[in-house]
């Protein structure tokens, strides 16, 4: 290994990157943009949603009702209608996902008997929208519940019942808002620099082969280590750079808070950049077109970040096959490392595993990339 | 340095397959220092995947080479610290500026930094491109990009060069000016293997191998060659009609060859056959038109073609 050479061919890599607008848009842009395409566009959050509201009584307890689903800011009363064909409409055209029908009777029903329905109707389509839309509605109706039921007591002069005013409290920590941007925001980070990293290096080996300078640089005494460490400094130092302001964006931008120390994140950051950093490298020794080599590159990387990693899909939930195979998908240890910093404030002690995880994987694939390139052409 | 004095280049039984296909059939070559060899075949005939072995890029199937003393295939990194290749594709970082693609090979043949500014000056110079040292390399016209190869060749003052088609889609001027540059190398003692299609330029080598199906056809400097090479005197016959003249000569006494060239017959002559003489008298019993008879000086062009389809006669008669 000699020194002169590693520099001399990590400035000329350099000099390429500067020069290329492809490469300058991928390594500087496609961050930002990605940023804030996920920052904003990613919400598994689902706030205001659309409800329409039959109401066949109207009397003050229904607009009540009426007015208790609006408050909150989870649901968002869009139409007040006036019978069923309206109901029906309003539904198949997709106004609103959830109606809410009052029943003409219900307060007179409400007070003979002490208890009287109401109906709910909800677009089934997104599974999982509906189910939230339904748990707010229920805790609506049931906050209403406890209140007529109080009421009620009062005016009969009984007792206030205990049943039914047991309340669940809870207590949310690490991210007390329960806003789904702090879950996925530090995740986001492992997407850029998956995305950023082998994308530039899938394509550093093969552009020397398309265009036929790599036959000239292995006449030379150029070593194989020295091509791959030269090639792959100057995109270790943009994978970092990248991080710092996927970094400032997520804390200053997003608010995102930041709790634990940046030299574990630092460190964390440098072992999974490696890891990208080879396996693009790796993927650019064995496809010697530009074009095969982004394709894989990108399969191979983004695939199991966004998918594989806990980083949008929970590894509780998979099924257990999935979720030993998550095990070998290096991306995963990265996520849950980032999350662990930013919104635990967890360290060295508490994440030594997966710092371990990714240090195994780091080593392996720069053993793997450094045999991987030799200096024939047969 | 080897066991054989002076040689800079050696190549004993040098043999590459490719499967069933034999690109290098056991080639015995031994380049002296300071020898500019001209390397000429046909398109296929082995010349690059020789090259290519000289250079340790690919590994010989079978026989051995060695190149400036070391062994091309156990010692192949310390051959490359002692060459310099241009490949026949043209092989520098467009997009870098012609000083910085001068740094990076002087960088990954570590010249020593206190000779930079002066190695740099002198492949400018030679290359006469002291004003476009900042011009991206891909807007150079070919003359210059080859001129600037060669000057990112000779970076580390190697004492072998190794230069694959240098010349091939290069206006002739400018080719000219590329033959003067390796002739003041090899002047310097530097060993030079150049390969060219363009028959022409064999002329300005010191010695000549001729390749053809991966097997040396011929070896020698230009004039043995053209003496020697067609195995008699080539003779231009004007006459009429062409196809009967060459039915009659083929297989007559002496006649080692005949072929048409342009609108004129080549018959290459032995010794104790026909002659200039005696030859418009036996094309006129044979009812050709003879005209003018003279003996002409063969073209190195001659030799090779003839010499070409010698062995494929060769071949295909076995």
């Amino acid at each position: 290994m000699n020194l002169r050479r590693l520099l001399a061919m990590a400035y000329k890599e350099t000099l390429q990157i500067r020069r290329d607008p492809r490469s300058l848009a991928i390594a500087l842009i496609m961050p930002l943009i990605q940023m804030g395409l996920l920052g904003y566009g990613v919400s598994l959050d689902i706030r205001q949603v659309p409800t329409c509201v039959y109401d066949q009584e109207n009397s003050q307890l229904s607009r009540g009702i009426v007015s208790s689903l609006d408050a909150g800011g989870w649901l968002s009363v869009r139409e007040v209608l006036h019978s069923e064909a309206g109901v029906r409409e309003a539904m198949d055209r997709a106004r609103c996902i959830a109606t809410v029908v009052i029943p003409t009777h219900f307060s007179r029903t409400l007070a003979s008997t002490g208890s009287a329905d109401i109906q709910a109707i909800f677009d089934a389509t997104d599974v999982n929208t509906t189910n939230i839309a339904m748990g707010y509605i229920q805790g609506v109706i049931a906050q209403v519940d406890v209140q007529i039921h109080a009421r009620w007591a009062a005016a009969h002069g009984q007792p206030i019942s205990l049943l039914g005013q047991v309340e669940l409290r809870p207590s949310t920590w690490f991210n007390e808002t329960l806003d789904s941007r702090n879950f996925i925001i530090p995740g986001v980070v492992a997407v850029i620099l998956a995305l950023v990293g082998a994308q530039l290096t899938s394509l550093t080996i093969s552009r020397e082969w398309e265009r036929g300078t790599m036959e000239q640089l292995i006449s030379t005494p150029v070593t194989a280590l020295e091509v791959m460490l030269g090639k792959l400094t100057p995109y270790f130092v943009i994978g970092m750079v990248d991080a710092a302001i996927c970094l400032c964006v997520a804390v200053f931008w997003f608010d995102v808070p930041f709790r634990g120390d940046l030299a574990t994140l630092l460190a964390a950051t440098a072992l999974f950049s490696l890891v990208i950093l080879g396996i693009g490298y790796l993927i650019s020794v064995r496809v010697r077109s530009q074009l095969g080599a982004s394709q894989i590159a990108l399969l191979v990387t983004m695939m199991p970040t966004t998918l594989l990693s806990g980083y949008t899909f929970p590894i509780d939930q998979m099924p257990a096959p999935i979720r030993m195979l998550t095990l070998i998908v290096y991306p995963r240890y990265f996520v849950t490392i980032l999350r662990g910093i930013f919104l635990k404030g967890s360290g060295v002690a508490e994440l030594w595993q997966p710092l371990l995880g990714l240090g195994i994987f780091a080593v392996l694939i720069i053993w793997l990339a450094a045999r991987a390139f030799h200096k024939r052409l047969d | 340095m080897n066991a054989t004095v002076g040689a800079a280049v050696i190549a004993q039984g040098l043999t590459k397959r490719f499967g069933a296909f034999t690109a290098v059939d056991h080639l015995d070559l031994s380049i002296a220092r300071g020898e500019v060899m001209g390397f000429i075949g046909p398109n296929g005939a082995g010349k690059s995947t020789t090259i290519r072995m000289f250079c340790g890029l690919i590994r010989p199937s079978a026989g051995r080479a060695t190149v400036a003393g070391f062994d091309v295939g156990s010692q192949s990194q310390a051959v490359r610290e002692h060459i310099g290749y241009m490949s026949q594709k043209f092989s520098l970082y467009g997009d870098l500026t012609v000083r910085e693609n001068l740094r990076f090979f002087a960088g990954i043949y570590r010249v020593p930094q206190h000779e930079l500014p002066e190695r740099i000056l002198y492949a400018l110079t030679m290359a006469g491109l002291k004003d476009q040292e900042d011009s991206l390399v891909f807007t150079l016209a070919g003359g210059w990009k080859q001129r600037l190869a060669l000057g990112c060749a000779i970076m580390h003052r190697p004492p072998v060069l190794f230069l694959d088609e240098p010349t091939s889609g290069v206006e002739p001027a400018a080719r000219r000016v590329f033959w003067d540059l390796i002739h003041e190398l090899a002047s310097g003692g530097v060993t030079i293997l150049v390969s060219t299609h363009y028959m022409e330029e064999a002329e300005y080598c010191h010695r000549i191998a001729l390749i053809d199906r991966g097997k040396l056809v011929a070896l020698g400097g230009p004039g043995e060659l053209r003496t020697h090479g067609l195995g008699g005197e080539l003779v231009e016959v004007t006459c009429t009609p062409l196809g009967t003249a060459i039915k009659a000569l083929v297989g007559a006494p002496g006649v080692v060859d005949a072929a048409i060239f342009a609108d004129k017959l080549h018959v290459v002559l032995a010794a104790g056959g026909l002659d200039v003489d005696t030859l418009p008298a036996f094309l006129t019993q044979h009812g050709v038109q003879a005209g003018l008879v003279r003996e002409v000086p063969p073209s190195l062009e001659d030799v090779f073609v003839r010499m070409v389809s010698r062995g494929q006669d060769a071949r295909s008669s076995a």
